[in-house]
């Protein structure tokens, strides 16, 4: 288990001041100046050597990233974009950092984009979360008044913090449609090239972080990238914020070492399943974009980046979402289904039919009223949305589905056999063509 | 449609109040110049707060006419996020989170309390106290099940202090924000698990 000394957010559950007093206290801002002197490839150099991968979900390593902004400015102002939508289902961890560790976050903007030339940060933060929009605000106010960042600040490095919202779409945690939504468009999907580093926010060179990536940098700057490195396992260093949510005893957020067995998580954090070890079905380990693994797969799971695609899954947010027997799979798995068909933007077309095709089969499914040939089908639906569209949203909505399938097709054609007996004993088969969830 | 503005009394103008005014010049300073599109959601997501959570025609209007934006790129937004009422809503307008991680703790009961309180789905009681609707994840899922009134999130519910929270907001009592179960955020029932060494909160930086 990892030690407290070894956890970056020390007030994740809000039980000590969020404020810049209580963050002082607890570390925050100690030598920002003395690191931002050390150099912009100082900092880019060691979150390299950190090893940090990228926390919002595709787990690209964020030393790199920075590495990857233009070294001077040609004319055009860089930007830091700091990705707070947190929307994927399963999800719950940013919106601690922002409300009851807000200094980490903002300091962190501040190294980040010293590293990258940037002279502002831009955060987006998901429409929903006005509570810790506002939380947020005062943050950034109170070290603005403490000449922390603004023009001419302590620090010796002018920054500047603004904070813009969102107002309700998944997709808009895409970055490039975080981009248009920032600039006031509809949420879609940037084809790329250019990527955003090149052409990002107003057409300026941008880079776009998950909020727990930069809320981490300052630690990382401080104790050194050994000291980060050296926890967890090589290419999944560190520590993580693992939102732990659906059928366990006790539901919380906590810092773990990355790699940290599932069992152990669940049970030194958790209470275990709900009615114990033996009831557990199955686990979304990443949130709801990645394909569950079984309870068979789970004794000795490593919750990491490499172990979870071993297991054809992946870490994703590290969003662990927690089945018991007594769900009814099919179920679960057809309301995310609904979810995707709710968020896709609409702008691809095998993602915009194919999600709600998706949704449709499954939701007769869960009735059983399918035959079983239509497995297939889905399966090939899927393949035809992965990889077809602009963004991953696609990917996302195919994979919870592959998973049941490659999984649960048992559970599938035991439903269908038992609805075609009903109806055969019954004599006919009750009309449900309303689709609801 | 859920969010069809068809057959809605729309107002004949709208306009910011003097604060909201000043407030909005405020925000554009946030943006480059000629960049001030940006604050196209922030200015729609302010008239709602005005105007009874939802969006007038003429509201979409006003803010083009601000930014300097054409009116279907504003209405676009309008339309494109979730967030937008294009009618009205309840006083108390419950947004119900039912994706898959509150559904496994319980949020499907929870729709049977709004049906059964507050009526059909998306439809404002004839006293203008409630509507309701189903959205998806809120990004409160070690809370779960939970529901958005108006701006604020109520986590950890069950059918019973659900109902009793409906009661609450409508005879006007005030009611507690966040967990109905006495949690601290998101912590695990019960007590923490971890962050006990008191060392962390000395004074001394706490780190090693």
């Amino acid at each position: 288990m990892l030690a407290d000394k070894d956890r970056i957010f020390t007030n994740l559950y809000g039980l000590h001041d969020w404020g810049l007093e209580g963050a002082l206290k607890r570390g925050a801002w100690d030598g920002t100046k003395g690191l931002l002197e050390k150099g912009r490839d100082w900092i880019i150099d060691e979150m390299k050597a950190s090893g940090l991968r990228g926390r919002g979900g595709a787990g690209f390593p964020t030393g790199l990233k920075w590495s990857f902004m233009p070294k001077e400015s040609d004319g055009r102002p860089h930007y830091l974009v700091i990705n707070a939508d947190e929307s994927e289902p399963g999800t719950c961890k940013d919106r601690e950092i922002m409300r009851h560790d807000p200094h980490l976050l903002i300091e962190g903007a501040m190294l980040a984009s010293f590293a990258m030339g940037a002279k502002a940060a831009y955060l987006y933060i998901r429409g929903e979360f006005i509570f810790e929009r506002k939380q947020l605000q005062k943050a950034v106010d109170q070290a603005y008044d403490a000449g922390l960042i603004g023009k001419n600040n302590k620090n010796g490095y002018d920054f500047d913090f603004y904070i813009h919202h969102g107002a309700g779409a998944y997709i808009c945690g895409e970055e490039t449609a975080l981009l248009e939504s920032l600039e006031g468009k509809k949420g879609m999907p940037r084809l790329k090239p250019p990527f955003p580093a090149n052409m990002g926010l107003y057409g300026a060179p941008t880079t776009v972080n998950n909020v727990e990536s930069i809320a981490v940098a300052p630690d990382i700057l401080r104790r050194g990238a050994g000291w980060f490195a050296g926890l967890g396992k090589p290419n999944n260093t560190g520590t993580k914020l693992f939102s732990i949510s659906g059928h366990v005893e006790r539901p919380c957020n906590v810092e773990e070492e990355m790699g940290i067995p599932f069992r152990e998580l669940i049970e030194k954090h958790c209470g275990g399943v709900t009615g114990g070890w033996d009831n557990l079905l199955c686990v979304i380990p990443g949130g709801s974009s990645v394909p569950l693994i079984p309870a068979p797969n789970c004794q000795d799971l490593p919750m990491d980046f490499d172990s979870l695609v071993a297991q054809g899954s992946g870490l994703g947010t590290a969003a662990v979402i927690v089945m018991d027997k007594s769900t009814d799979i099919i179920r679960a798995i057809a309301r995310l289904s609904y979810f995707y068909k709710h968020e896709s933007c609409g702008q691809c077309t095998p993602c915009r039919e194919g999600t709600g095709w998706m949704w449709r089969v499954l939701t007769r499914m869960v009735d059983g009223r399918a035959e079983k040939r239509e497995i297939d089908m889905l399966l090939d639906v899927t393949k035809q949305v992965e990889g077809h569209t602009i963004c991953a949203l696609g990917d996302a909505a195919a994979w919870p589905v592959q998973g049941l399938i490659r999984h649960y097709r048992h559970v599938i054609e035991e439903r269908i056999d038992e609805f075609s007996s009903r109806s055969d004993t019954d004599g006919a088969v009750t009309s449900k063509d309303v689709e609801t969830v | 449609m859920t969010n069809n503005a068809a057959g809605v009394q729309q107002p004949e103008s709208f306009e910011f109040s003097s604060e909201n005014l000043e407030w909005a010049k405020q925000q554009l300073k946030k943006y480059p110049e000629g960049r001030e599109a940006s604050c196209t959601i922030p200015f729609l997501w302010r008239v709602q707060e005005q105007h009874d959570g939802w969006l007038p025609e003429a509201a979409i209007r006003y803010v083009g006419d601000m930014l300097d934006v054409p009116y279907i790129r504003v209405m676009e937004v309008a339309t494109f996020y979730t967030m937008f009422a294009l009618k009205p809503v309840g006083k108390y307008f419950v947004q119900l989170c039912g994706t898959t991680p509150c559904m496994l703790r319980g949020s499907e009961e929870l729709k049977k309390v709004c049906a059964d309180v507050i009526g059909v789905q998306n439809t404002v009681t004839s006293d203008g106290v409630f509507s309701w609707l189903e959205v998806e994840c809120l990004g409160a899922c070690c809370n779960a099940p939970m529901v958005q009134v108006n701006q604020d999130y109520y986590e950890d519910l069950t059918p019973d202090n659900f109902r009793q929270l409906l009661a609450d907001l409508k005879a006007g009592k005030e009611v507690k924000v966040g967990s109905q179960t006495g949690r601290e955020g998101s912590c695990p029932a019960g007590g923490v698990t971890s962050l006990t060494d008191k060392g962390l909160y000395d004074g001394k930086g706490g780190q090693g």
